[in-house]
């Protein structure tokens, strides 16, 4: 059986060595969790990242939650998510007061100057390469254009567009599932 | 009282976004820009740049570093502000692990459910078009500069071309991309 401390251990490691977010962690935690300790079978794993996305929030954790949960229960889920997110905190929270310190400071703000428009090109690019993984098309191009514009435009909540895409999706299944079975 | 907000703020943000990272830049950038105006478009973005430049998952840095500058911003003690960051990073988890903790037998049963399926497909198409709705926000003034024939514009012009193609084309790591932009700007702007 996992060892608290093995949980631990394993979700510091991820969590201190993935920079850029969930979908950066998942290759390091198939190596860890799957390949090194043996904790998962590659089939669990693919469930659990297929699980962790079907989720609201934030993937890495859903993931710690959920492996840390099959392990060693409720303790073993705290075990894996405070692994997880304990070096991420501590690096942003040491940086923050650094920025606040150094607030006015010239060579900062002229360094910050170049990293914005660089920020904005980094969020642009998974649009490019989400739209290729969740095979848009012509015929449903409309929905992430419609939701772009409603947000951007008409300053729409984002909170809004989700649930109406969820509204939409099941509305979509439960009318097929009809059209299933009235077809002789 | 800012503690509440924040709480509550991050509580909803970890609720309602699905399909990690980028697809919380909108809804954070909503909440915590346009409605509460703790963080400035040029603060949000350089908290971007941070976030992608650390380690962690996004969603955690944000509201780790929004959590640290509303209530510092809000005039409290250096401790109060340290207290915020953690209260935000935790209010953004507990809704999805308490989910996940309750529901984990459920949804392992019901993860094949097709009206389930149909409902993420069409979730994940609207989440495409709010990352970008992110972007297009945040490529305004406060990043670019104004625009015409002026020095910080065509730079910022450039700059974003050049890490567009890096990262789309060439698959240059985030961290290298804005390390490079940064140095750019220090030597660009101090000539």
């Amino acid at each position: 059986m996992a060892r608290y401390c093995d949980i631990f251990w394993s979700f510091f490691k991820i969590g201190t060595f993935t920079v850029g977010g969930g979908y950066a962690m998942l290759p390091l935690m198939q190596r860890e969790l799957v390949d090194r300790r043996r904790w998962l079978s590659p089939e669990y794993f693919a469930d659990c990242v297929a699980l962790s996305q079907a989720m609201p929030g934030v993937l890495a954790v859903n993931m710690a939650t959920m492996v840390g949960y099959h392990l060693r229960g409720i303790r073993g889920a705290a075990a894996a998510i405070v692994g997880n997110i304990l070096m991420p905190i501590v690096f942003i929270l040491a940086l923050a007061i650094l920025f606040r310190t150094m607030q006015g400071n010239t060579y900062v703000e002229r360094i910050f100057l170049g990293l914005r428009p660089a920020v904005v090109a980094l969020i642009a690019v998974p649009v490019f390469n989400m739209a290729r993984t969740a095979h848009v098309r012509w015929s449903n191009a409309w929905i992430p254009l419609l939701a772009a514009l409603l947000v951007w435009l008409l300053g729409v909540s984002p909170l809004w567009v989700v649930l109406a895409a969820a509204t939409l999706g099941w509305l979509h299944g439960v009318l097929s599932k009809h059209n299933k079975t009235t077809k002789p | 009282m800012i503690f509440l907000q924040l709480f509550y703020t991050f509580l909803y943000i970890g609720a309602f976004t699905f399909g990690g990272g980028y697809s919380m830049v909108a809804l954070i950038q909503d909440e915590v820009v346009r409605n509460h105006h703790w963080l400035t478009d040029a603060q949000f973005a350089d908290l971007l740049a941070v976030s992608q430049s650390t380690p962690g998952p996004i969603g955690i840095n944000t509201a780790t570093y929004t959590g640290y500058l509303a209530v510092a911003g809000a005039g409290y003690p250096q401790w109060a502000a340290v207290l915020g960051s953690l209260l935000a990073s935790l209010a953004v988890i507990a809704i999805p692990v308490a989910l996940i903790l309750t529901l984990c037998r459920l949804l392992q049963v019901h993860r094949n459910n097709p009206t389930f399926q149909r409902i993420l497909i069409v979730v994940k198409l609207a989440v495409i078009g709010l990352i970008a709705a992110a972007a297009l926000r945040l490529a305004n003034v406060d990043t670019f500069g104004l625009p015409g024939l002026n020095r910080r514009f065509v730079v910022s012009v450039a700059i974003f071309a050049a890490v567009f193609i890096f990262s789309w084309r060439y698959k240059k790591s985030p961290i290298l991309l804005i390390v490079a932009s940064g140095l750019v700007g220090l030597i660009v702007y101090s000539i």
